[in-house]
């Protein structure tokens, strides 16, 4: 049985191979050339990165030093890099920075993985059972539209200063996008892949765990994302209120002895922690869509 | 060609109205008569649009007929039977399951265990001609691949009644007729019914026993047209023969005329 990928690209390799034949030197060196005009490029871009961040700490620096912008308030970056060396060093008022870091990271963690996990049940079943997004659908909107890191000072009256009042900030600021997200994703399940599951002899059930959930995974991923960012704020906003522990009460015990340098120091820590964060989450997912088709560029 | 010819499919007057979104109703098909033998290969053609595709949702029993009756195997549709295979216009296979697991899908779904669906699904991947690719994911493959496994994914189910909604209507014309001459070696081996959904009217002759041409929408049954082309049939070279030419010219002026009405309607709409 012929099969048509068997024979499409073999005239074509054919003919690719007696051109590299009859030109082979030329074809070589041109290939060569290309690789070579792409890694200028790469290089020119990380070079271009490197220098846009340097000027713009650069000017921030001079600015400050020269009193331009008043180093009070503004700081600089050599003293918000002494800072974080201090406390990594010589730990911050609270404790050890790792264990503020830890906190934190925590924190969000906890709430982020409750918040996925309920979201995206609670998405995928009103996705799938007509009843209950009917009834509970005007409710989960109105929540939606409650502008919810005002719930975190009630969360510290009902939780205390401990974790859970921050878990618990974190969980509803997650909750919600990812939600969305699995109910749209539920929703918008291919017809045509249900129909054939089920003619195929699906149950219910199988369509909802071997068909609904498996094409809502990117739809979900793309809100796991955004809601790991949403997660931080949680914590961070929770701890900003009233904690005994983490990175946000290292901001606000920074702002109440007027350390700018300690607000920003504690800002770049959070960056870093928060791109680490966002790292893993691709390589998940990566590993995740093998069967997706790969990235066919961007379009430049 | 069957000794015992029992009817496999009978539509008695079925009808199906849907719901527009505007609210209005539709009537997809109306007034069904139509009755398929075991082991006939039939093929319906209609204009573009008319209800051909609702036929086959009312016998596999994915929609239910508004009016009229729908029989499969001598009894009434009620759901999803499980000797019911379908392949679907648009691609239907799942694109994060490998081809294997793809083809394993059906008796996986159905209970069988899992040594035993893959031993089925492999020998249905080899009579395709995919062994090779079994590991492969669905986006890694030609449109006349990805088709085959859809075609192994029906097969290893064993239907007895296999509908198909224009198959092979997203494929390019020499993969189609490959894809043709493929499909009637697999079936020759089973015995199933066949109702083939198509608009391409050479496609139906090359293919079928009988072919039944549908009126413009709403969709009944118009004639019904007996094709004693001999068998086993290469589609290629059975369009060059002087019998083929014979029946084509005479269902098309049954169809031409349905095509015609189809083309006036829709100009008149956009008048």
């Amino acid at each position: 049985m012929p099969l048509e990928t068997d024979s499409a690209p073999a005239p074509k390799a054919r003919a690719a191979a007696e051109n590299a034949g009859s030109t082979g030197t030329t074809g070589g060196t041109r290939a060569q050339a290309r690789a070579r005009a792409a890694r200028n490029r790469r290089i020119t871009v990380y070079t271009a990165r490197v220098l846009l961040l340097i000027g713009l700490l650069g000017l921030w620096e001079w600015l400050a030093r020269s009193a331009v912008i008043d180093p009070f308030n503004f700081s600089m970056p050599s003293k918000i890099w002494d800072q974080i060396v201090r406390w990594a060093t010589d730990g911050t008022p609270q404790g050890s920075l790792w264990e503020q870091i830890w906190y934190t990271l925590y924190e969000a963690l906890v709430g982020w993985i409750i918040g996925v996990v309920a979201g995206v049940i609670l998405g995928i079943a009103l996705g799938r059972v007509r009843f209950l997004s009917d009834v509970l659908g005007p409710y989960i909107k109105v929540l939606n539209a409650l502008p919810r890191i005002v719930l975190a000072p009630i969360f510290l009256i009902w939780f205390g200063l401990g974790p859970a009042s921050k878990i618990a900030s974190a969980v509803v600021l997650v909750f919600f996008p990812v939600f969305f997200n699995a109910f749209q994703g539920a929703r918008e399940v291919d017809r045509n892949l249900v129909a054939n599951a089920r003619i195929l002899g699906a149950s219910n059930r199988q369509v909802t765990f071997q068909v609904v959930i498996p094409s809502a995974t990117s739809w979900i991923f793309t809100s796991l994302h955004v809601s790991f960012g949403f997660a931080l704020i949680g914590a961070i906003v929770g701890e900003y209120i009233g904690a005994t522990k983490g990175l946000g009460l290292l901001v606000s015990a920074s702002q109440g002895t007027f350390n700018a340098a300690g607000v920003y120091a504690a800002m770049v820590i959070l960056a870093v922690v928060a791109l680490l964060a966002e790292g893993v989450l691709s390589f998940l997912e990566r590993s995740l869509f093998r069967w997706k088709p790969a990235d066919s560029g961007d379009g430049r | 060609m069957s000794i015992q010819k029992r009817p496999v499919i009978e539509l008695r007057g079925a009808s199906k109205v849907f719901r527009t979104p505007s609210g209005g109703l539709h009537t997809a098909v109306r007034d069904l008569n139509l009755t398929v033998e075991q082991g006939e290969f039939v093929a319906v053609v209609g204009p573009t649009g008319c209800g051909k595709s609702t036929t086959l949702t009312l016998v596999s029993g994915l929609e239910e007929a508004t009016e009229g009756e729908v029989m499969v195997g001598g009894a009434p549709v009620s759901g999803i039977g499980d000797k019911v295979g379908f392949v679907f216009q648009q691609d239907a296979v799942f694109p994060w399951r490998s081809v294997l697991s793809n083809v394993m899908a059906g008796p996986r779904f159905r209970g069988v265990p899992k040594a035993e669906a893959k031993e089925r699904a492999r020998s249905w991947l080899a009579r395709v001609g995919l062994s090779a690719f079994e590991d492969r994911y669905p986006h890694q493959l030609s449109g006349g691949q990805r088709k085959r496994v859809a075609l192994a994914a029906t097969f290893v189910n064993d239907p007895e009644l296999l509908l198909m909604d224009e198959p092979f209507s997203a494929l390019d014309v020499q993969t189609r007729a490959l894809m043709s001459d493929e499909l009637l070696d697999l079936w020759a081996g089973t015995g199933a019914s066949v109702v083939f959904v198509t608009h391409d009217l050479e496609e139906s002759i090359a293919l079928a026993d009988k072919v039944v041409v549908m009126t413009a929408g709403p969709a009944t049954v118009k004639e019904i047209f007996t094709i004693d082309l001999p068998r086993p049939r290469r589609v290629e070279a059975v369009r060059l023969e002087p019998r083929f030419v014979e029946i084509y010219r005479e269902i098309w002026s049954s169809l031409g005329e349905e095509v015609r009405i189809t083309r006036e309607r829709s100009a008149s709409d956009a008048a």
